[in-house]
């Protein structure tokens, strides 16, 4: 795969080598095939600077491919203590190390098995890394019989084989959709990743955000007068498409809601046009809303670290909401936020009884299935006024884009919102085709960047891992001349731009919002010639979408 | 960490190559890091991006948007990625000693 460019470059890599897939198992057995730090298939390691800012363990200069990770004397004794302390913690950890019968059902479940072979990537041999290790040391069979009950004693090459595999799981859970027992994996690569944190391994892509998140209240690190320009730069790009001054309410008191969305939304294309998408909503119906400076960011890369991270940068959305005195909070297109949100929120930092259940003060709708965390997504939002017929919409204006949606990872298995983004499309858009049912919806495919995974240094598994999402996307564009993918997630704005540009050549990427505030006739409005991209919206695109098969 | 040589200055580099302290920046530095990102010869044209991307960050703290660095200085993407080739935020950045933006991008 050699050339002028380099390993962390697309260009580095060829289609036909990277679908040239060997399901092949290697010769040895999987304990005795040591882990091959290849470029293009891990991280980089979290900056001591970043880790010395949080308090975390072992903060020093080191590399994957040191023969010395440089880990702590008493490494051993502090991983085993942690499983200890984690086993005893949290009972799903404890169930999820039992129950496995090793079937298989997940085994070519995983995006980046199928896109890559290595059988360590099936969920349950990924899972087996660490099993393996709990048999040893806490089951009566595993110290009694070792290796013949599936135990392995916990060395260094063990260590750096979690380091590599589990930062090659998403944390998607396509897996556990496909599990006879629910086994949840992210769960346990979530586990996995806690006890490596303990010796300091981690992964720059995450931890540098986490820093971020806690120094300037986002993973970017924009501090509040970065995030005013930023607003006031998509408040000129709006009045230029429609003529309208929409309003930047920061950090007010006494607004009905706090809005919440990810960073990546302030600095990212195609994110940016998402986030105007929503000022256009708010401004349309002169809600009484807030952006806050503190409570700047809807994701939370403390769930790719350890649980105690997800609490510390999740508590300052509920401070922000209660010192601003807001009544509830609304989310934006986030993926990963909406696992934080729905299933942690509330037990790590609650009850939030000072918030009221959200209600539409347009509809009168109450969103009592948020009545505990007081947190609604805004596509449900959305959905319920279009349902009332309180937008007033031109799908036409969306004419050109040929439409398909990608099922968030978390969005869709983390919290079920299924129905709502479908609804809100077709409503905005009139060319709107699903991709094969079994990559979809529960079942969707991970964009392969998830869970810290998205930097350029892990191309190949990146391109790897996008592909069979890149393959359902190539289909509908061959069947249907698909030109969009639409996602409710930063991180798949992000990185499914890739994964197409690579695997369905000529679609691009968008979030919901942006299509609804393309087809939104707002009041006052001047005609409109161009979309949030500032192209027209009428003309043929200058690049032709692709050969059509009939 | 890997160091970086201009002429007698000395600087930590990451394994992308960036700066590790965006205040020891100077122009000597920048045509230095140009060199290796394949850009032999800092332009005119060059210099306006670096001097704006250099202005943003002693202003906000980290990178601008793309669509407004393009907007404030008149260049199309197209030509961002002709004057560095591997983009705004890997070439151009880097040269003018920024951080690399991490997190949801």
């Amino acid at each position: 795969m050699a050339g002028a460019h380099k390993f962390d470059q697309v260009e580095y890599y060829k289609p036909e080598d990277l679908l040239a897939l060997d399901y092949r198992p290697p010769e040895t057995g999987w304990m005795d095939t040591p882990v091959d730090f290849r470029p293009g298939t891990w991280i980089y390691p979290g900056k001591p600077k970043h880790l010395e800012y949080l308090d975390l363990a072992n903060p020093r200069q080191w590399a994957p491919t040191d023969e010395n990770w440089k880990l702590p004397e008493n490494w051993k004794e502090i991983v085993l203590a942690g499983i200890k302390e984690r086993l005893e913690k949290y009972r799903s950890f404890k169930i999820f190390m039992d129950i496995c019968v090793r079937c298989g059902a997940c085994a070519d479940k995983c995006h980046f098995y199928i896109g890559g072979g290595d059988p360590k990537n099936m969920p349950v041999l990924r899972a087996e890394l660490l099993r393996s290790v709990y048999r040893n040391d806490f089951t009566t069979a595993g110290k009694i019989l070792g290796r013949l009950a599936g135990g392995r004693e916990l060395t260094v090459p063990v260590i750096k084989e979690w380091f590599y595999y589990f930062f090659q799981c998403t944390e998607c859970r396509r897996c556990s959709v496909f599990c006879p027992y629910g086994i949840d994996t992210a769960e346990i690569t979530m586990m996995a990743r806690e006890l490596l944190n303990l010796l300091g391994l981690n992964v720059n892509w995450v931890i540098e955000p986490v820093a971020n998140c806690f120094k300037t209240g986002n993973h970017l690190g924009i501090q509040p007068h970065g995030l005013k320009d930023t607003l006031t730069f998509f408040a000129d790009d709006i009045e230029e498409v429609t003529g309208i001054r929409v309003d930047i309410p920061m950090n007010k008191k006494g607004a009905d809601f706090l809005f919440v969305t990810p960073s990546g939304d302030f600095l990212a294309d195609p994110g940016t046009y998402t986030c105007m998408g929503y000022m256009m909503l708010f401004h349309e119906l002169g809600l009484n809303y807030t952006w806050s400076t503190y409570a700047s960011e809807g994701g939370n890369f403390g769930l790719f670290t350890s649980h105690e991270m997800i609490k510390r940068l999740n508590s300052k959305i509920y401070a922000e909401a209660r010192r601003l005195g807001v009544k509830w909070i609304m989310g934006g297109e986030c993926g990963h936020m909406w696992r934080v949100l729905h299933q942690y929120m509330d037990t790590m930092n609650g009850p939030a009884d000072f918030l009221e259940v959200p209600t539409s003060p347009i509809t009168g709708t109450r969103f009592e299935h948020a009545r505990s965390t007081k947190m609604i997504h805004i596509v449900e939002f959305t959905a319920d006024l279009i349902k009332h017929g309180k937008l007033k919409l031109d799908p036409s204006q969306n004419d050109l884009l040929k439409v398909t949606f990608h099922d968030s990872c978390n969005p869709a298995r983390a919290m079920g919102i299924l129905e709502e983004p479908r609804y809100v499309l077709r409503n905005v858009c009139n060319h709107f085709n699903e991709m094969p049912e079994n990559t979809i919806r529960e079942k969707t495919f991970c964009c392969g960047g998830g869970a810290g995974l998205g930097t350029d240094e892990n191309m190949e598994m990146r391109l790897r891992g996008g592909l069979p999402r890149g393959n359902a996307v190539r289909h509908v564009q061959q069947r249907h001349g698909v030109n969009r993918l639409t996602a409710m997630c930063a991180i798949d704005r992000a990185t499914l731009t890739t994964v197409c540009d690579y695997w369905a050549p000529g679609v691009k990427v968008a979030g919901i919002h942006e299509l609804v505030a393309n087809a939104l006739v707002m009041k006052g409005q001047k005609e409109r010639t161009i979309n949030l991209r500032l192209e027209p919206i009428n003309e043929v695109e200058e690049q032709p979408i692709c050969e059509v098969e009939e | 960490m890997a160091m970086f040589k201009a002429g007698d200055i000395e600087l930590e580099i990451d394994e992308d190559g960036f700066i590790q302290e965006p205040d020891k920046w100077t122009e000597g530095i920048a045509t230095a890091l140009a060199v290796t990102e394949g850009v032999d010869d800092l332009t005119d044209r060059h210099w306006k991006l670096v001097r704006y991307l250099r202005e943003y960050y002693l202003k906000f703290g980290v990178a601008p948007m793309i669509r407004k660095l393009c907007k404030d200085t008149g260049f199309k993407l197209n030509e961002v990625y002709e004057m560095f080739p591997t983009g705004p935020a890997k070439g151009a950045c880097k040269v003018a000693g920024l951080p690399k933006p991490t997190g949801c991008v």
